[in-house]
């Protein structure tokens, strides 16, 4: 894993802090012979980028012995294993989201405790259960109380069912984030498929759901809406599977007419706001 | 550098920030694009196309320098031929072909005789794989992706076809270069519009393994981000990106 920038080149998004808070790395029970190519990418990319952070989870054994949106407790160990060697490894520049099955409640719980005790700083709850569902009450609450922000997979206006995953959208998560208003939700991906106009107004008065602007979609138009319909101090820079959009949504955020304040609660201050103290050393004014 | 892929005009499914020529000047001169292919995005959902083209031409006729007018010509309408020399001579370097949104199948013979004409005249086929990504298309766009069964069954059609694919993903691209002989693979160029970066690098595998020559700069703008495009350029591994950059 080493960086691939050349001495002396600049970052493409700049020197300024830049924390990418939806990212996932993979490991050698997910499946696919090239996983560590694709993680080397993930940080070579991110390096040209100027990614100062990735904050990631590893998704179970992303389908190879149980489904990626509804991962086994074993495999939920074992991928989060994998994430926390990784975050050990990279410890400059990697923090940890735990992921884990909400259907299986008390190893959900004790999975949050083991990794947060090892330096995990959020939850990612996939697709296992819908958002709204009270079975996710109790992990919402001990994130809460361990002050760990929530990344949720939410698909963007749910209009019917669809296979592999029992998925949610802003409407479901809004459920949830109101009964828990002292916990933070990361909403995921925006540009990661769906209606993100739908979006915007569900969650627009929640003001614990803080959507991340990730996935591949870069519609035109969806950033200024989203910033319109929420404002800059609830929006965080992410890339998730595709980097190549996440940095055109930083260079698009350059063009529509943004402070720079904006700018910076986009790309770092809001993840520090909401992420436990200190959790970012790197990312200062 | 030549966007092959931009359109103007509203769109009938969202709203669109400044569909327009003006707009998407200010776009090229800010991302250093010299050039832009341009069709009208409302003619690719008209029934009849022939006066979405005449305001076409019409519009961009002040800015016909940079902005080359690429109309849409639907084969099953009556005309077409005549509607196609029409294009020549009006300078279009290529004409547009929906053939989801116009309900007609992969192997319908008349695509294959529009495209082998305007091959013979020196113009290529411009192909739509999607507008949108299926996950948030409107209850009433019904139309489905451009299969690669069409493609593959343009690029048989005959030696002067010349087809730009756009919007494609690596799967299509993949499914359809493989599935065809040498020389058919070479009568078809894909956009990088819809091609995804790291880490999973679907675009540094095609280069490598298809052949950046097969590629051309395409960003779908109005609908999308023209800096998805070079920003995955940007991206690429050291090696390709050093030697690829000068070729698109």
């Amino acid at each position: 894993m080493t960086p691939s920038r050349g001495a002396g080149e600049a970052p493409l998004a700049g020197s300024a802090p830049l924390i990418d808070a939806h990212a996932h790395f993979y490991h050698a029970d997910a499946g696919r012979a090239d996983w560590a190519d694709v993680n080397s990418a993930r940080f070579r990319a991110g390096d040209r980028i100027g990614i100062t952070y990735h904050v990631a989870s590893v998704l179970g054994s992303y389908g190879f012995s149980s489904p990626t949106y509804f991962p086994s407790p074993a495999d939920v160990e074992r991928g989060n294993d994998a994430m926390l060697d990784i975050a050990s490894r990279e410890q400059d520049r990697v923090r940890m989201f735990t992921t884990v099955n909400p259907n299986y409640t008390d190893h959900a719980l004790r999975e949050v405790e083991r990794c947060t005790k090892r330096g995990a700083i959020g939850v990612k709850l996939l697709a296992s259960r819908r958002a709204n569902d009270p079975l996710l009450d109790p992990v919402a609450a001990l994130a809460g109380e361990r002050g760990l922000p929530v990344l949720h997979h939410i698909w963007q206006h749910r209009t019917r069912e669809w296979p592999s995953q029992e998925i949610s959208d802003g409407i479901d998560l809004s459920g949830l984030a109101e009964r828990h208003p002292k916990t933070s939700f990361i909403l995921a991906h925006i540009g990661g498929g769906g209606d993100y106009m739908h979006t915007f107004r569900a969650v627009a008065d929640v003001p614990n759901i803080y959507p991340d602007l990730s996935g591949s979609g870069v519609d035109r138009g969806m950033l200024d809406a989203a910033v319109s319909a929420l404002g800059a101090r609830r929006l965080l820079w992410g890339c998730d599977l595709t980097m190549c959009t996440g940095l055109a949504k930083l260079r698009a955020l350059d063009t529509i007419g943004l402070q720079s304040g904006d700018i910076a609660d986009i790309r770092w201050r809001n993840a520090v706001r909401i992420f436990p103290p200190n959790s970012f050393p790197r990312c200062t004014a | 550098m030549i966007d092959v892929n931009t359109f103007i005009g509203e769109y009938p499914f969202r709203h669109v920030p400044h569909p327009t020529p003006e707009a998407l000047l200010r776009v090229l001169d800010r991302e250093r694009i010299e050039s832009a292919w341009v069709g009208h995005l409302p003619s690719a959902f008209y029934r009849d196309p022939t006066l979405g083209n005449a305001e076409l031409f019409a519009t961009l006729q002040p800015f016909s320098s940079r902005l080359e007018a690429v109309p849409a010509i639907r084969p099953d309408w009556p005309g077409w031929q005549a509607a196609l020399r029409d294009a020549k001579s009006a300078g279009a370097p290529a004409v547009r072909l929906y053939p989801p949104q116009w309900g007609l199948g992969p192997h319908d013979h008349r695509f294959a005789e529009i495209a082998i004409a305007a091959g013979e005249l020196e113009m290529a086929v411009v192909l739509t794989v999607r507008f949108e990504d299926l996950r948030q298309r409107h209850p009433l766009d019904g139309a489905s992706d451009l299969s690669a069964a069409t493609v593959r069954s343009l690029a048989r059609a005959g030696d002067s076809v010349r087809l730009v694919v756009t919007a494609a993903g690596r799967d299509m691209i993949e499914e359809v270069h493989w599935g065809l002989t040498p020389a058919e693979q070479r009568r078809i160029l894909w956009d990088i519009a819809w091609i995804w970066g790291p880490p999973e690098d679907h675009l540094a595998k095609l280069f490598r393994t298809i052949g950046a020559e097969r590629f051309v700069f395409g960003s779908q703008w109005p609908l999308r981000l023209v800096q998805a495009p070079r920003a995955n350029l940007d991206l690429l591994p050291d090696d390709l990106r050093q030697v690829l950059l000068g070729r698109l």
